[in-house]
């Protein structure tokens, strides 16, 4: 722009700078906590891609960052799987079919769909971080021949924190698929492992150099399960994970979630692991 | 007397890994194969500490008893160890351990692998070193799981 030139304003896309009202469709009961609302899509919304979020308001509640956990490939609505923690979120839980809750969106980077072609894809999930990661699995089991061995690791609290159980076990039935699922506390009634996620890694048969490694969870988890895969020999270039910082504009104008010289909400939350190996450490951060 | 099907699954056992023949054969003559039902009590807590297994096949849980309730804390499967707690003295068991399926192990008396240990220090601290690792492991586990990094806290327990 030029002196004495007037300034031009360019209207942002619909559902980013302000909340576009959405029904809700369904409202399921994941966990004791945990719910999976399913909500229209607003009209005009851009679709979105696995790894991305939502910012959801409650109207005279608050606004938070929710990461989108339906199939990216299936338009006309929105799912997210929500813990209940704080008052936004019990609002967003305890919404009834046909009641609305604003979404902006969607934004940030995505899970890298592309170069997770024609290799083995471990993913590994700790908690509510499985909720992120359901696009990309719903990505690539409708894309199967594009990927090779899909190895899910999952590690919850305990059995009754355990996510989307009956999706666990049909992806363990399918061909080239393994799915193995930890707790840190078990019952008698548990069959299953019994230990933190990073105890999986002996059960799997993946050649490190021809797999690529996706992470979602408590970044404490990540940060311990990233020094296992490279003490095993997987390459640090073909880790990504998603660091969810404290996101409050979603389109890095106010700087809450900075994370070294990236915002997560911008340039994040999937970040190849080199990018943000820095600063996982950190306590300032 | 250890069939050779079992000396050959036993010689490519993490734990043995690299294990110099003289010291694989030494181990051999204390060894004896062991199998448990699915759902069988290998040992209880306070149970005097007796064996030392290398898991073949199968899961095994470990365990904490309480009046009513009983609590899996870790399970471990092929490939893993159990009761290294046997090569120590006056150490009664800690926990409880139970086989969640049909499970095949090798098992060495404790007391004689230790007195072993003991007479033949090359062969001592190759099993010692291997003990150490598995408890560091554990430790490593055990820390992990205490941070409860899956709550809503985030681990900030």
């Amino acid at each position: 722009m030029t002196a004495g030139e007037p300034a031009t304003l360019i209207a942002a896309p619909p559902g980013i700078m302000e909340p576009l009202p959405a029904q809700v469709l369904s409202v399921d009961k994941e966990t004791h906590d945990t719910f999976t609302l399913r909500m229209e899509q607003p009209p005009g919304m851009a679709g979105f891609r696995p790894g991305q979020f939502s910012m959801l308001y409650v109207f005279g509640v608050g606004e938070l960052p929710i990461s989108i956990s339906g199939d990216p490939e299936h338009p006309g609505e929105l799912t997210y799987t929500v813990r209940s923690v704080g008052p936004v979120t019990y609002q967003l839980v305890t919404r009834q079919q046909g009641e609305s809750a604003g979404i902006r969106g969607p934004f940030g980077t995505s899970w890298p769909m592309a170069e997770c072609r024609g290799k083995n894809v471990l993913l590994i999930a700790g908690g509510i971080g499985l909720a992120p990661l359901r696009p990309a699995i719903y990505h690539i089991l409708r894309h199967r021949g594009d990927f090779n061995r899909l190895v899910i690791l999952y590690g919850a609290r305990s059995p009754k924190d355990v996510l989307y159980k009956k999706e666990l076990a049909a992806w363990n039935l399918l061909p080239d698929t393994q799915v193995l699922t930890t707790v840190d506390y078990g019952g008698v009634s548990w069959r299953g492992y019994v230990g933190v996620v990073t105890t999986l890694f002996k059960f799997i048969r993946l050649l490190p150099s021809e797999t690529a490694t996706i992470l979602c969870g408590p970044e404490i988890m990540m940060r311990y399960a990233i020094r296992d895969l490279t003490a095993r020999g997987f390459d640090e270039r073909q880790i990504w994970l998603s660091m969810e910082r404290n996101m409050r504009c979603a389109v890095g104008f106010c700087g809450h979630c900075q994370l070294g010289p990236y915002f997560a909400c911008k340039d994040g939350p999937v970040f190849n692991f080199p990018q943000v190996k820095p600063y996982m450490d950190l306590y300032e951060l | 007397m250890i069939p050779a099907g079992v000396r050959t699954s036993l010689a490519k056992h993490p734990f043995l890994e690299g294990i110099p023949e003289p010291l694989l054969d030494k181990l051999m003559g204390m060894a004896f194969e062991v199998t448990f039902e699915p759902d069988q009590v290998i040992f209880r807590e306070a149970d005097p500490s007796s064996f030392f297994y290398l898991i073949l096949s199968g899961t095994i849980s470990v365990e904490i008893a309480m009046p009513g309730r009983v609590l899996r804390i870790q399970t471990v499967g092929e490939g893993e160890e159990l009761g290294w707690s046997s090569i120590m003295e006056k150490v009664n068991k800690q926990f409880q351990a139970r086989s969640l399926s049909a499970v095949k192990a090798v098992a060495f008396d404790g007391v004689r692998l230790k007195a072993e240990c003991e007479r033949d220090t090359d062969f001592g601290y190759f099993v010692m070193c291997r003990i150490l690792e598995v408890v560091a492991e554990r430790l490593r586990a055990t820390r992990f799981q205490m941070l409860d990094v899956y709550s809503s806290r985030g681990g900030a327990a």
